[in-house]
């Protein structure tokens, strides 16, 4: 099968801005999951609100548009029912750590089986860009005119605080690295993190001047490294990309059936 | 196997908005947005089939086809 063949044609041309890296993480999730073979039917995609979770409209997989902040509490419900279905949950960088924050961590923490991917543009963008928790600070935005005061979570490391058993970051300038962690991901028994970096050209973008989508596209290029790189040695302000955690672990849905044994038992 | 030969840049002209990141990098510069900015595969001779335009493009719009395909 080819990428489109996975798409629901019918919605495009899709809502995204032109340049929006919403539709790069789109491109090569479906690249992942067309390498992998897995067949239409055997994947959930929920997503919660946010121009990033408008991606469940236009996949061809089971999907649930559910509300914001809580997509990882509905792909929860589905996957303790159905355990056998591989579960994907799209999220803004508000949507999983600004409102959908105690989620995030709890999900880590049980560590159940769901691929967690963080389109982190640094922005609310679908509310007309209001600062989130990854703007970071001295950054603009509509609701910080005069430079954000706020400092911003590390997604890698609050990931990997809260127990997640693989963690991992790219960029939507690495296309070849998103959709080869985006398969390792999907593969991984636990819970696993992807946070891409990944540009609103029209909120973040315009309000930081941070020039055309293609610049902050390379811009990507310049301010990443490979994780331990000698360049990441010598200038502490490269941010790292790649696998940080694969770890195996009791997954959460295998360790429940573990209990109704034991309860079936009378033990 | 060989070296992959291109048989077509498929380009959905309908899809396409024109954003210009399949032609910023293009390592062989075979796209150029045309008057109406959309991408146009001016010099598909030169096309190595990375697949780079492909996988970058936010809009999907782009398909590199290859001979025996
Ligand atoms: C409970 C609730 N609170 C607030 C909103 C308004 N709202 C919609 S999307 C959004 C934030 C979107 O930002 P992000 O999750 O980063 O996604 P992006 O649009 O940047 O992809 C907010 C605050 C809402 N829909 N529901
Ligand atoms: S507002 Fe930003 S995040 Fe939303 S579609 Fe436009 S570029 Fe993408
Ligand atoms: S990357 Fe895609 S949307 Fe952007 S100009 Fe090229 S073909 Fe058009
Ligand atoms: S496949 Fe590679 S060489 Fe060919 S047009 Fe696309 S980016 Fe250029
Ligand atoms: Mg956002």
């Amino acid at each position: 099968m080819a990428v489109r063949d996975y798409l629901r044609e019918r919605f495009f041309p899709h809502m995204w801005c032109p340049g929006c890296g919403h539709g790069t993480v789109l491109n090569n999730l479906l690249r992942a999951i067309e390498n992998l073979k897995i067949e239409k039917n055997d994947i959930v995609m929920v997503s919660g609100i946010g121009c990033s979770a408008r991606i469940s409209g236009y996949v061809d997989f089971h999907t649930l548009h559910t509300i914001h902040g809580r997509a990882l509490a509905f792909a929860t419900g589905v996957k303790m029912s159905r355990p056998d279905l591989n579960l994907i949950v799209p999220m803004g960088d508000g949507d999983a750590l600004a409102i959908g924050g105690n989620h995030f961590i709890h999900a880590a923490r049980r560590n159940i089986d769901i691929t967690a991917i963080i389109m982190n543009n640094r922005i609310y963008g679908m509310t007309g860009g209001q600062f989130s928790p990854l703007t970071g600070y001295g950054k603009l935005a509509t609701t910080a005119p005069y430079s954000n005061i706020d400092h911003d979570f590390d997604a890698v490391s609050l990931a990997t605080a809260a127990g997640a058993s693989f963690v991992a970051r790219t960029t939507t300038y690495h296309v070849k690295q998103m959709a080869d962690i985006f398969q390792k991901a999907i593969l991984h028994k636990g819970f696993s993190v992807v946070e891409v970096l990944t540009q609103c050209p029209t909120y973040f973008g315009r309000k930081n001047r941070a020039g055309s989508a293609a610049e902050m596209v390379e811009n990507y290029k310049k301010s990443t490294t490979p994780i331990g790189s000698k360049a990441s040695q010598e200038n502490s302000d490269l941010i790292e990309r790649g696998i940080f955690i694969e770890k195996d672990l009791p997954e959460y849905c295998g360790e429940y059936d573990k209990i109704i044994q034991k309860a079936m038992k009378g033990k | 196997m060989g070296k992959p030969k291109l048989k077509e840049l498929n380009i959905r002209r309908e899809w396409c908005k024109g954003c210009g990141i399949c032609v910023s990098f293009c390592p062989t510069k075979v796209l150029e947005l045309d008057e109406k900015d959309k991408a146009l595969a001016a010099r598909p001779e030169d096309c190595t089939c990375c697949l780079l335009c492909e996988m970058r493009c936010p809009d999907l719009a782009i398909e590199v086809i290859l001979e025996n395909e």
